[in-house]
């Protein structure tokens, strides 16, 4: 059903092999999604996952353009990446995020009022009004904040990798990052050091096409991301981003890989950003509107929902109580956190440093104080 | 004399520098075909084409190292850093090498480049793009660092700053892009190194820049002059070199000050200026220096946690009364 896969398999340069010896591409073609690699359970699993962030990331920007959320950063039209790839963790693997992967902490079970709590910024959210929305860290599900600054997390995420190495435990560390973070001089260095030392780490790029205005090809003159793995002696594949299996398929063989003390992979998963890069950006001042609908028609979505359908395991009866469903409990917790007061200016001084200096306690005593008097 | 916002007014000094010398050309993320992530290179690509305006792969330091060394080469690069908090990766070019290339050669090489971009918070953006960070580079010998308040100093600094010889950190204020302000047409020039006073007064000394002055002590001081009390407001508008003379001056005239910052108050440009008031005019204080900074913390994004790290009017005023022991 879905289009022909174009898994592009670029073979490890092993460091055993002669260094001069040239670097085998092989290509695989269509059979990866004739048969599904995710059982039907697994498939659904997935297709829920999805459909909830789709559903939750159109309410945000919503809020968001009714000045009731500061910011937003979506996932949409990237879901099956986003969702398939980390399908493929354990909870005791670690995520290192980019701006679009708060569905993977929801797939992994954090639950979605503090989640929605954190997005406006309150007393319910868990890192206490003070990460940005769309930056999400929770311990609990193992998933890290994203730093603002593009591919910083790269480097980290090998050091988390290969700490878990040294720990001998058989963690593996999943790092994201966007198109345009290739650029970044993190990329560079994450891809090397995980080379040097074999760090169970898979980095997964997502190649949404775009990094804000700017085209992949203004960002790289490289023929794929993937092909940038072999120049670190690392394997690089290329899947299609928008088929669920195939992006399961391709990131679970490389987690495995790396839990099997066998080192790093870069996946690069083709996909395209439907909507803006971010709350503040309005993308029809520099995209073809042909662009965007041809890719409408690869929505991650709906090829997962006619696939369902077309294996007969689900139909649209379902389909539409699920929407319903989804929408509701999303709904509810938006309602729920939004009802949240905002944190206390007391906890300002929190975390700045474990234990609390003698210069912060006299700057909270100050600040209070003045708020006594002033209101501010 | 046209009113124009701070944006248009750097926009208008680009276009104008980069009309007057084909040697200047922009740089950095964004600044092309989506015409700035603040708007400030509208309209600069289809007036100057590609080559002179160009979109940078995502590597501040890459394009802060192409520009100095096309800079040396006698290139004059305008480096637009989307904020000041990413050219943190980039301060091994500005620091370690455009700041030093003149004195490490000998004088055989220049680096004429301007590195300019928004600082300062930004609105509910949290800590990571919410940092006032002029003191790191005010540390630097061989940097100027400039960072105007009204739309005509942004207009008249820049086109100084890309005309100097010297690489220049110039920083925006990112919440300053919508201010609007008289602004002269054409050949405005701005001296680096001169400050300004922005409302005279004999009281006091408020000694401030960048976003401060229009946030909170322009209003500050008007509260204080309902109730009697003559502050003598000071734009320090470029951070390095100071203008000393212009600080002593008005210290020497009104004999208490307070400095306002936008940044933490440890190794601030406020600690410096302390510094250097309490050496030079000893005897002429009646009252010790006051310091208002953002607390000592890093940034939130909760509206109200932000609003509480920040200086405040409040603040201002509770330590201007401290200096007059009222
Ligand atoms: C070091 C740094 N420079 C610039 C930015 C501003 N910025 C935020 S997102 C972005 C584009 C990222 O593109 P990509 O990596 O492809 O991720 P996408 O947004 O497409 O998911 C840029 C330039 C930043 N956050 N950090
Ligand atoms: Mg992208």
């Amino acid at each position: 059903m879905a289009p022909a896969n174009r898994a592009l398999q670029l073979a490890s340069s092993s460091r055993k092999k002669s260094s001069n010896k040239k670097t085998t591409v092989a290509r695989q073609s269509g059979a990866m999604s004739a048969h599904p690699l995710l059982h039907t359970q697994g498939l659904l699993e997935c297709y829920r996952a999805m459909l909830r962030i789709r559903t939750l990331d159109e309410r945000m920007m919503t809020l968001q353009r009714q000045g009731r959320i500061g910011f937003y950063g979506a996932c949409t039209g990237q879901e099956a990446a986003c969702i398939g790839s980390a399908y493929a963790l354990r909870a005791n693997d670690w995520v290192f995020p980019a701006l679009r992967e708060g569905g993977a902490m929801l797939l992994r079970g954090f639950a979605l009022v503090p989640y929605i709590a954190q997005v406006f910024g309150n007393s319910g959210d868990i890192t206490k009004g003070r990460q940005m929305p769309s930056h999400q860290a929770a311990a609990s599900v193992h998933q890290v904040s994203w730093s603002s600054v593009i591919g910083t997390q790269l480097s980290q995420a090998v050091g988390a990798a290969w700490a878990a190495k040294l720990k001998k435990d058989d963690t593996v560390v999943m790092a994201y990052l966007g198109d345009g973070a290739t650029s970044s001089n993190d990329f560079h260095v994450a891809m090397n050091f995980a080379g040097v030392f074999k760090a169970p780490v898979v980095f997964v790029c997502q190649n949404n096409h775009w990094s804000i205005s700017v085209p992949t090809d203004h960002q790289t003159a490289s023929e794929s991301i993937a092909i940038k793995a072999v120049a670190y002696g690392l394997p690089g594949v290329k899947v299609d981003g928008n088929d669920v299996s195939a992006v399961y398929a391709a990131v679970a063989a490389a987690v495995e890989r790396a839990r099997r003390g066998q080192g790093a992979t870069l996946v690069e998963l083709e996909t395209y950003r439907m909507g803006a890069h971010s709350s503040s950006d309005d993308p029809s001042r520099y995209r073809d509107p042909a662009e965007v609908e041809a890719w409408k028609k690869k929505d991650p979505v709906e090829r997962l929902r006619s696939r369902l359908f077309a294996l007969n395991a689900w139909n649209s009866a379902q389909d539409k109580a699920l929407q319903a469903e989804l929408l509701e409990e999303v709904n509810t917790a938006i309602k729920e956190a939004e009802s949240l007061p905002p944190p206390s200016i007391a906890t300002l001084f929190e975390d700045v440093y474990q234990g609390e200096p003698w210069h912060l306690k006299e700057q909270r005593a100050e600040l209070l104080e003045s708020i006594k008097r002033h209101g501010r | 004399m046209s009113e124009l916002s701070y944006r248009d007014a750097l926009n208008q000094a680009l276009n104008e520098e980069m009309s007057r010398d084909a040697n200047v050309f922009l740089m950095g993320e964004e600044v092309a075909r989506y015409n700035g992530a603040y708007k400030v290179s509208q309209g600069l690509l289809d007036k100057f084409g590609s080559a002179r305006v160009v979109d940078a792969p995502i590597s501040e330091l890459g394009f802060a190292g192409l520009g100095v060394g096309a800079a040396m080469v006698g290139l004059r690069p305008v480096i637009e850093m989307m904020t000041w908090n990413f050219a943190i990766l980039a301060m091994d070019q500005i620091v370690n090498n455009a700041a030093k290339l003149r004195h490490m050669s000998g004088g055989q090489l220049r680096c004429p480049i301007v590195f300019r971009g928004p600082g300062g918070a930004g609105g509910r953006l949290s800590s990571q793009h919410s940092q006032a960070l002029e003191a790191h580079y005010v540390h630097c010998p061989g940097l100027k660092v400039v960072a105007p308040a009204t739309p005509a100093d942004a207009k008249g600094l820049l086109k100084s700053a890309i005309r100097d010889d010297n690489p220049i950190v110039f920083i925006e204020g990112e919440l300053l892009y919508g201010v609007k302000g008289d602004v002269p047409d054409g050949e405005h020039l701005v001296p680096i190194g001169k400050a300004d006073i922005k409302r005279p007064g004999d009281q006091v000394t408020i000694i401030t820049w960048s976003r401060m002055l229009l946030w909170y002590v322009n209003e500050a001081a008007q509260k204080l002059a309902d109730q009697g009390i003559s502050a003598e407001v000071l734009d320090l508008r470029t951070l390095r070199p100071l203008d000393e003379e212009a600080i002593l001056t008005s210290v020497r005239k009104t004999n208490r000050v307070v400095i306002v910052e936008e940044g933490w108050p440890l190794a601030s440009v406020g600690a410096t200026l302390t510094d250097l008031i309490q050496r030079e005019a000893f005897d002429d204080l009646d009252a010790p220096v006051q310091r208002v900074t953002g607390l000592d913390i890093n940034m939130s994004y909760a509206a109200n946690l932000e609003a509480a790290t920040q200086p405040s009017v409040e603040r201002i005023i509770a330590a201007v009364n401290q200096v007059l022991y009222r």
